[in-house]
């Protein structure tokens, strides 16, 4: 009977999302020596993050002195890479709305530990999708000239135009973010400033705002903190759905289906949940922080991402089967053109990696092999943005017109060179993100475990 | 009378809570109970509770910042389209509604967003001066701070209240 007790009990542990025995002050010192001493792979990883946005910042430094020939983009393709790299960010961008904002609503608390860095990563996956529009314009000198502003050019925005919708989404959407980042950590930043020294301290103090978790601060917090979530998933929604009304209200072929709107949510949500796993992985050696980032908590977000692949695929059948029923010949055409022409290789790819891959998440065993998690996380990032780039290419190569027809498109070595150099941007931001601020929210990991013990021990007295 | 503030700190919120529960029972001349405060490492409406009903009023500046925010973004845009004649319409309406409403829609969550935060920061207190009230880094780690202000006599009961609960340490100071 003992032994029985023993081995349930060993199973109960197993999955529980956190040990419900850390003593609040070990959070504190986890997490505060993770910004302070993180491993080596912190540095190696920082530096390779900087030598790619090096070669992004090269390409772009030659494509600004040279002239946008040099992308390789012409006429009828006018949007190369950059338009499809930029919606993969901004889809990535979903990943802390997810896990911050709606399954705070309803009270997952084993997002806890977790949140915060994919709140970040909503922040800076933003800010490296906004370069891509200035990267598309090409002439950067001039960009005053998109800028609502009265003057003498009469120029002046479209404003029933879904790009500038875009553009006050995203602006919305950016600035929404990263005040929901700040003030979710401002309870942390106090427990920073009260435990730093030297520059730290100054820093931490100013962050901080003199927080002292007064309960009239924290009646504050907590419904201010719950209304600007309920604001960010309507607004989360509404960025992407806008992000597919750039291609659904126009009039190229195979763009112009209802179903968009919702199809681009979805695989924004898919790629978001990817990467919060492929950075799970990552900031979990990194930091130090297997206590908190636990295998069932990497198990719980494999099974979401599982889900949401399944609606992502969903989706996309209904997409090609809007297509090949619809009365647009050339739209079927262009379907048939994706699955048969040149771009098959990468289209396949896309539906293989996208559809087929995360069936892997079905595995158990599979789910809680941190290799093999992160080599799965990185194959449905890669289906995800071979989705954005088959969505805008193929069509741009085979349009209405016979003029239009250019199958041998491939982008140049400069327009892969920004992209590359995007990651490194993205990746330089985040890790210079999780070197200032916890990456574990520390007071939210210290109340899920107060609430756990106190469940528990409400369950041993009933 | 001169008055002084007591902070007591707990070790967990069950003793802090049946402190707050006594001191409000003995009912002690000259504490105004608006003037206890707990400062806590999480947040706990239980023990808050035992402080009665404070009022939040963070929701109010979220209605005002969406409506704000969703009228004087249309307005805006609307007067935009209306002053901007030169810019071809090709015989559509001036000011179409729908796409505009894409726009104050987004405007609506903006206002709603910023207005939120400010009023949070304004109900919070926040920013707020450290020196200003007493404070022991101790409870952003894992204690649960009570802190009284009111008359030296009172402040007096207010400790033997809290030793009665075995309060881990005290802190005094002169209120200004």
């Amino acid at each position: 009977m003992d032994s029985t007790r023993s081995h349930s009990s060993v199973t109960q542990e197993k999955e529980n999302d956190i040990r419900e025995d850390i003593a609040w002050a070990q959070i504190n010192r986890d997490v505060l020596a993770s910004i302070e001493r993180p491993r080596a792979t912190y540095w190696a990883l920082f530096a390779l993050a900087f030598s790619m946005f090096v070669v992004g910042v090269a390409c772009e430094i030659y494509q600004y002195n040279t002239g946008m020939g040099v992308s390789g983009m012409n006429n009828p393709n006018v949007w190369g890479l950059y338009i499809a790299t930029f919606i993969f960010w901004i889809g990535m961008s979903h990943s802390g709305t997810l896990l911050s904002a709606i399954l705070h609503i309803i009270h997952a608390d084993w997002r806890k530990p977790i949140y915060r860095f994919a709140e970040a990563m909503t922040t800076f996956s933003l800010m490296t999708a906004g370069l891509f529009v200035a990267v598309h314009l090409g002439r950067l000198w001039e960009i005053y000239y998109a800028l609502p502003y009265p003057s003498e050019r009469w120029t002046w925005p479209n404003f029933q135009s879904p790009l500038l919708w875009d553009a006050m989404a995203i602006f919305t959407y950016l600035s929404s973010s990263i005040l929901f980042l700040y003030v979710g950590a401002i309870p942390d930043f106090a427990i920073c400033r009260d435990n730093a020294t030297g520059w730290r301290k100054g820093f931490y103090d100013t962050l901080a705002l003199g927080w002292m978790g007064t309960d009239r601060q924290w009646r504050n917090f907590r419904v201010a903190y719950m209304t600007i979530a309920c604001f960010l998933i309507p607004l989360a929604v509404s960025v992407h759905s806008i992000v597919a009304s750039d291609f659904a209200m126009s009039q190229q072929p195979g763009w112009h289906i209802t179903s968009f709107p919702p199809y681009f949510v979805a695989g924004a949500l898919y790629s978001g949940c990817a990467a919060i796993i492929t950075l799970f992985i990552v900031l979990r050696h990194t930091f130090r922080f297997e206590e908190y980032m636990t295998l069932p908590i990497l198990d719980k977000t494999a099974r979401l991402t599982f889900a949401i692949a399944m609606v992502w695929t969903y989706l996309n059948l209904i997409e090609y089967a809007s297509v090949w029923y619809g009365s647009d010949e050339v739209a079927k055409q262009t379907l048939l053109q994706r699955a048969t022409g040149p771009y098959a290789v990468y289209w396949w790819a896309m539906n293989f990696l996208g559809s087929v891959v995360p069936f892997t998440l079905v595995f158990k065993k599979l789910r809680a092999n941190l290799t093999a998690m992160m080599i799965v996380s990185l194959l449905l990032n890669l289906g995800m943005w071979l989705e954005r780039w088959m969505i805008v290419t193929p069509t741009f190569g085979h349009g209405y017109y016979p003029w239009t027809w250019d199958h041998t498109f491939f982008p140049s070595w400069v327009q892969w060179g920004i992209v590359f150099g995007s990651f490194g941007w993205f990746g330089m931001l985040f890790m210079l993100f999780c070197k200032l601020v916890p990456s574990v929210s520390m007071y939210e990991v210290k109340e899920m475990v107060f609430h756990r013990k106190l469940a528990k021990l409400h369950v041993r007295e009933a | 009378m001169i008055a002084k503030r007591i902070l007591g700190l707990f070790d967990d919120f069950d003793r802090a809570s049946a402190a707050l529960r006594e001191l409000r029972e003995a009912s002690l001349p000259g504490l105004d109970w608006n003037d206890v405060t707990i400062k806590s490492p999480i947040e706990h409406p239980d023990v808050e509770g035992v402080l009665g009903v404070r009022s939040i009023p963070v929701r109010n500046y979220t209605l005002i910042g969406a409506l704000l925010g969703g009228s004087l973004g249309f307005l805006g845009i609307a007067t935009a389209q209306g002053n901007f004649f030169s810019q071809l319409k090709g015989g559509k309406p001036i000011i179409p509604l729908p796409p505009d409403f894409v726009l104050t829609y987004e405007m609506l969550i903006l206002g709603g967003v910023y207005i939120t935060v400010l009023g949070f920061l304004i109900c919070a207190g926040l920013p707020a001066r450290m020196k200003s009230e007493l404070y022991n880094v101790k409870v952003s780690e894992d204690q649960v701070g009570v802190m009284v202000k009111s008359n030296v006599h009172a402040i007096a009961e207010v400790r033997r209240i809290f030793e009665r609960h075995d309060v881990l340490s005290v802190q005094e100071e002169v209120a200004t």
